[in-house]
């Protein structure tokens, strides 16, 4: 089936509501507008507006109040806005919903889905821009997914929230009208990496929207490029990346998100560490700067594109 | 300015309204009140002697913790702060459970399903928004049970707290806002918080706000149980406003004869919550001065079982924490508890 990533995201959400009826979505906008970007557009018309809920404006009291739902056997999957909203229900996330399980010893779970749009790309005024990312993979107790293409949007939604941990997960707001094929099975699991496209010069490693960027590298490269898609960027799993690394000895991280301390630092330390023999080049990484997101007008110099990857990729090679 | 403050029981232990206890009841009460005493000395005790490394002392806040945790039924739920430990008691926990977050061997450690009591919540305010989703919870169950969250004056100031009221409000939800207006938060007097009685925010939200003697332990538990009576029955929110005083520091780390004047503990020294029920009940009670040895020798042992449990707490194997951090443990993080267990 063709669908749409927004479509699928929809489809995930409808086909978990189907199968639990514990399963309830909560958020500013999610009912009768059907979200923003029409994510759960339809929704409440089937589902009804009890377990639907549009909610008060106010991103603490939307995560807050889904802990208390999770204490009492909900597993509630709530919408934040867009990316930049997310920071009046920090104190929530990290401090309550990651830890619940761990103050508790296991006695509570937190079976909460955090849906946030994220990234940027769309023209977008200021906070409806950001990748928040790494703020959550710094979390222990957190899981943090985004997937990449349409098939990945149904089954990793649905894999998010039949999990019993708490799932930060991350749309790529920019990638909603892409289409692709939705497959019958999700193939593998919520918190594993694949190999988005083979090649044996140089490892390009990416989520969520910079998926599609650096594939469209790929197609443009002189060298063999292999494109790892990371699927979940806590927790990690790097096997496919170390795998390619010691194939092709060269590596480039691509995010959208603030270089420093962002997931590329991480994943430069971990190949270092585990795959330094097998490298040929320095690790490098293609991020936005160190600024705040810039006026979307001068959005396409900040993130990611073809022409920084390929350049990062001509660098890897002159070692 | 504005609302009455309910009373039943004067401080200088006269009944100033009428009241539906049976002398049982008052007996009970002041077992009560007598023991998580006894529970909040002994742990104040246990940090001075450096078994713990911090307390948060509830001298004085007794009545409005027993007051209200007996009104609760067995299937409501408490989402507390960290003081709540007359509350805790209520709800059946084995005082020594307190301890481990204070000692420093767990974060909670106890199952919030099997006392209807939550893991306290040290992040201000954050626990009022887990109550109203609680109740949000019990409606869409249909369920005919209330939550109760208890918060401090000084929560009232917060996003949060702010937030649950509006949502509470909204959702019609059968939430018992308890706050225990101890007339400090750490050191910054209820003035800076609010220029308006607690309570009387309520209305701004759109519910009922009440304020009751929080020294007066039948007088909190009418109110909650009028609170939770109307919760339950479709009613929604109300908060109770307990008016009430921590005679001794925000915590053990604290001092606070640098920002309270004596003269205000003294006063309030006079409204002390057991004092009043004992001289109700030395009045009242033929046999209450058998009962109340019987009260101080249970005292004796609860304190003793406290002081033996409190050093005996295992301290907890950093490796096997690990298993809590996810329900499923990732491969990174069972590699960190290979290398946690290569070092002992």
């Amino acid at each position: 089936m063709e669908l749409s990533i927004g479509k699928a995201l929809n489809a995930g959400l409808r086909a978990a509501m189907d199968d639990d009826a514990k399963v309830v979505l909560m958020g500013e906008d999610i009912g009768r507008l059907g979200g923003v970007f029409r994510v759960t557009d339809g929704l409440q018309k089937d589902f009804g507006d009890q377990r639907v809920m549009d909610t008060p404006l106010a991103e603490s009291a939307i995560v807050g109040a889904a802990v208390g739902m999770a204490y009492r056997g909900f597993r509630p999957v709530v919408e934040i806005q867009f990316d930049g909203f997310v920071y009046p229900a920090y104190d929530q996330i990290v401090n309550q919903v990651a830890r619940l399980r761990f103050r508790s010893e296991g006695a509570v779970k937190v079976p909460l889905v955090i849906r946030i749009p994220y990234g940027g790309g769309i023209g977008a005024v200021e906070h409806h821009s950001e990748s928040p990312e790494a703020q959550f993979v710094m979390t222990p107790g957190l899981t943090v997914v985004t997937p990449s293409n349409a098939h990945d949007a149904f089954w990793m939604m649905r894999q998010a929230i039949a999990s019993d941990d708490p799932v930060i997960f991350l749309e790529p707001k920019q990638r909603y009208w892409d289409t692709g094929e939705v497959g019958d099975e999700a193939g593998i699991g919520l918190h594993q990496s694949r190999v988005a496209r083979e090649g044996s010069d140089v490892t390009v490693v990416g989520y969520g929207p910079v998926v599609k960027t650096c594939l469209a590298a790929a197609d443009e490269a002189e060298a063999s490029l292999e494109v790892i898609d990371l699927r979940s960027l806590s927790p990690l799993d790097l096997g496919p990346v170390m795998d390619s690394v010691k194939r092709t000895g060269r590596v480039v991280v691509v995010h959208e998100a603030a270089r420093t301390l962002g997931l590329g630092a991480e994943l430069a330390t971990r190949i270092t560490q585990e795959c330094f023999y097998s490298l040929e080049a320095p690790v490098q990484r293609v991020t936005g700067y160190d600024m705040p997101y810039p006026p979307c007008r001068v959005e396409h110099d900040h993130l990611p594109s073809v022409e920084r990857i390929l350049d990062a990729v001509d660098v890897t090679g002159e070692f | 300015m504005g609302l009455p403050i309910s009373q039943t029981l004067a401080p200088d232990g006269e009944l100033v309204a009428a009241h539906d206890f049976t002398p049982e009841d008052l007996r009970g009460f002041h077992r009560d009140l007598v023991l998580a005493r006894r529970i909040d000395s002994e742990a104040f005790a246990l940090q001075r002697h450096g078994e713990l490394g911090l307390w948060a002392p509830m001298l004085g806040q007794e009545a409005a913790q027993i007051g209200s945790g007996r009104a609760l039924a067995p299937n409501d739920f408490v989402f507390p702060s960290y003081r709540e430990h007359a509350v805790a008691w209520c709800r059946g926990l084995d005082p020594a459970l307190l301890l481990g977050l204070f000692r420093g061997t767990s974060l909670g450690g106890w199952d919030p399903a099997q006392y209807g009591y939550a893991l306290p919540a040290i992040i201000i305010g954050a626990q009022t928004l887990h109550a109203v989703g609680y109740g949000i919870g019990l409606t869409l169950e249909g369920k005919e049970d209330a939550v109760v969250t208890y918060f401090g004056d000084g929560a009232t100031s917060q996003g949060d707290t702010n937030e649950a009221f509006a949502w509470a409000a909204s959702y019609h939800a059968p939430v018992v806002f308890f706050c225990q207006n101890n007339h400090y938060a750490i050191s910054i007097p209820l003035e800076r918080q609010t220029r308006v009685p607690i309570a009387q925010r309520a209305a701004g939200f759109g519910f009922e706000g009440v304020r009751v003697d929080g020294n007066d332990v039948l007088a909190v538990h009418q109110v909650t149980s009028e609170a939770l009576a109307k919760a339950r029955s479709g009613g929604g929110p109300t908060l109770i406003e307990a008016v009430t005083y921590r005679m001794g520091a925000h915590t053990t780390s604290d001092d606070p004869s640098r920002y309270r004047d004596p003269h205000e503990a003294d006063a309030w020294a006079e409204r002390d919550p057991l004092l009043r029920l004992r001289t109700l009940l030395e009045r009242t009670d033929p046999g209450f001065a058998e009962f109340d040895a019987r009260v101080q020798a249970e005292a004796d042992e609860l304190g003793a079982h406290l002081r033996d449990v409190c050093r005996n707490l295992p301290d907890p194997d950093l490796a096997e924490l690990f298993e809590h951090v996810y329900a499923d443990l990732p491969p990174e993080l069972v590699a960190q508890r290979e290398e946690v267990r290569s070092w002992s």
